[in-house]
């Protein structure tokens, strides 16, 4: 595409941008508004930050929720770049249609269905619901995202590189260690940052599937967000939001800093070809 | 033999926790409830031995579907989830289609930033998003306060708690879903192709409908596909924005399982819902498949 750019695609970037990033903008001001009601502006103010920190069990809560997306993440990584690999490398097998469609699914399905199921399972093998149960839970929902993100990759390099190893004596073990996951890395890490922050906010598979022993964070901002809005429950949507802004700004430098570096070697290796 | 493995691993972990679960939500739809601990009377056990699944197996029955589709709450439900689902989604791609457009548009160089702004809030709380509706929709919120203060309104309008901030929440939570495949499919577009039709004669409106539009509809079903299917199980957004007479299926599945502790109900209405869903989940898989095989 990229042909003239008009006032009219100035306007609607604009507008878009706007519409996207308004509503989160203003509940971050709120969040240092000195004054307890939403619409009016008391001044500049840290108390709620500070109020934060006093309470237990909001820490408690995100404790638990870091661990779980830590666990599930990791998880959901493996996982999901094995099963990439599959989908991408592995050709035909029989099942293969059943395991692509178990890829896909989880994307698109509703979160009260697969909260619903997984808890029915965890009821019918007597496993003790809590921290474990939502580790597992979300793993299993995140791997298909975090499938889909290295399946993307995965497609578009060379896979002329990979066969050339192997021609070299590489074990296919050995080549994806040396070879594919160097070459996939940047997928491999936005895969699981990605897998991190959707475990990190998910409340509704949290909801079924935890026990009385684990309140995630999401859990917890839920219940007091049904009592009405707080300047507290903006504070702490901030920093969650401050968070995962700089997380993403990070991986994509960092995508940005690896891709500039292999362009460079690529130069340089067709340069020492000629 | 590792080919195996590494087949087997997310094969076997994903049959246990993806699709055996949705066979037991459908045993447990055809048990009868209890107040117990689990809240329902299992179907059949296996260490009763055969005998007994057969008699089991003898009383299975339908009755939760025949109680769903007598009681209006839910015929209604499932309507209105669709219903809502579609508005919604027509009004994501009504907004984001100019965006995407404007942004395949962009000069080279900002794209790949425009790209990760979109893709920033998606990264950022779904329920956090939500919630910042709340402070701006509500009575004494900011966009009443606003426009009391032009007096473009002399009374507060009632917003939250209705089905319009249902619409909001749908579509600014899931605009970046419907945004991403059409700037996907609209960045392809070779630009001569535009070119030629305006060397043809061809007025700009016109060429956007003869090429532009018909070359951008892979992304348009990509994108509704993404909006719509989740949409209609929706849970939070009708929860915290919509009021009593905003009825969502996810919310009454939520509510049954919560509220009433009904789990066989609870598991009827989501194997309903899955049956409603089943035809867009596996068209857009389908859809999926043939975009990756044309990429090949």
């Amino acid at each position: 595409m990229n042909s003239r750019f008009t006032w009219f695609n100035v306007t609607a970037i604009v507008l878009g941008f706007a519409f996207l990033y308004i509503p989160i903008l203003i509940l971050v001001i709120y969040s240092f508004n000195e004054s307890k009601l939403v619409t009016v502006w008391g001044g500049f103010s840290t108390k709620w930050y500070a109020g934060l920190l006093e309470n237990e069990q909001l820490m408690d809560a995100a404790w638990i929720t870091l661990q779980v997306a830590f666990i599930s993440a990791t998880i959901a990584t493996v996982l999901g770049t094995m099963a990439a690999l599959v989908l991408v490398r592995m050709g035909r097998f029989p099942g293969r249609t059943l395991f692509s469609g178990m890829i896909f699914a989880p994307l698109v399905m509703p979160e009260v269905i697969t909260g619903l199921s997984l808890l029915l399972l965890f009821v019918a093998i007597n496993f003790d619901r809590g921290f474990w149960t939502i580790v597992l839970a979300h793993a299993t929902f995140t791997m298909c995202f975090a499938a889909v993100v290295v399946q993307a990759r995965l497609t578009d390099f060379d896979s002329r590189v990979e066969e050339a190893a192997m021609d070299l004596g590489a074990s296919p073990v050995g080549t994806f260690f040396q070879v594919t996951l160097p070459i996939i890395a940047p997928s491999v890490i936005s895969a699981w940052l990605l897998a991190f922050t959707l475990s990190l906010d998910d409340l509704v598979i949290a909801s079924f599937t935890t026990g009385p022993s684990a309140t995630t964070l999401p859990m917890k901002i839920y219940s007091q967000v049904r009592l009405g809005v707080t300047p507290e429950i903006n504070a702490i949507s901030t920093i969650m939001i401050a968070v995962v802004t700089v997380g993403v700004l990070i991986a994509s430098y960092m995508t940005k800093m690896q891709s500039a570096r292999m362009e460079r070697d690529r130069r340089a290796a067709d340069a020492a070809a000629n | 033999m590792r080919k195996w493995m590494v087949i087997a691993a997310p094969y076997v972990w994903l049959l246990l926790f993806f699709l055996i679960p949705f066979f037991i939500v459908f045993k447990i739809s055809l048990s009868e409830s209890e107040i117990s601990i689990p809240p329902y009377t299992p179907v059949f056990s296996l260490s009763e031995g055969w005998e007994s699944i057969r008699t089991k197996l003898g009383e299975l029955d339908f009755e939760k579907y025949a109680f769903i589709f007598s009681d209006e709450l839910y015929t209604s439900s499932y309507w209105s989830s669709l219903k809502i689902a579609a508005v919604a989604t027509f009004l994501t791609l009504l907004i984001a289609y100019p965006l995407a457009y404007g942004m395949a548009r962009a000069p080279k160089e900002w794209q790949p930033t425009l790209m990760m702004f979109v893709i920033l809030p998606f990264w950022t709380s779904f329920l956090i998003r939500v919630y910042a509706w709340i402070g701006i929709l509500k009575n004494e919120g900011l966009l009443n306060a606003f426009l009391l203060h032009i007096g473009a309104i002399s009374e507060p309008l009632q917003i939250m708690n209705t089905t319009t901030a249902v619409y909001i929440g749908i579509v600014y939570s899931y605009l970046p879903f419907m945004v991403l495949p059409l700037y996907a499919s609209l960045e392809k577009i070779d630009g001569r192709l535009l070119e030629a039709a305006e060397d043809l004669g061809s007025p700009p409106w016109k060429a956007f409908w003869q090429v532009t539009f018909p070359l951008s509809i892979p992304g348009i079903v990509a994108g509704c596909f993404l909006v719509f299917i989740p949409a209609t199980g929706e849970f939070v957004i009708p929860d915290l924005l919509g009021g009593s007479e905003t009825l969502m299926i996810g919310k009454t599945l939520w509510s049954e399982f919560f509220n009433n502790r009904d789990w066989p109900v609870a598991s009827a209405v989501a194997v309903l819902l899955l049956l409603v869903l089943i035809v867009p989940i596996v068209a857009f898989q389908w859809a999926q498949q043939r975009a990756r095989e044309a990429g090949r």
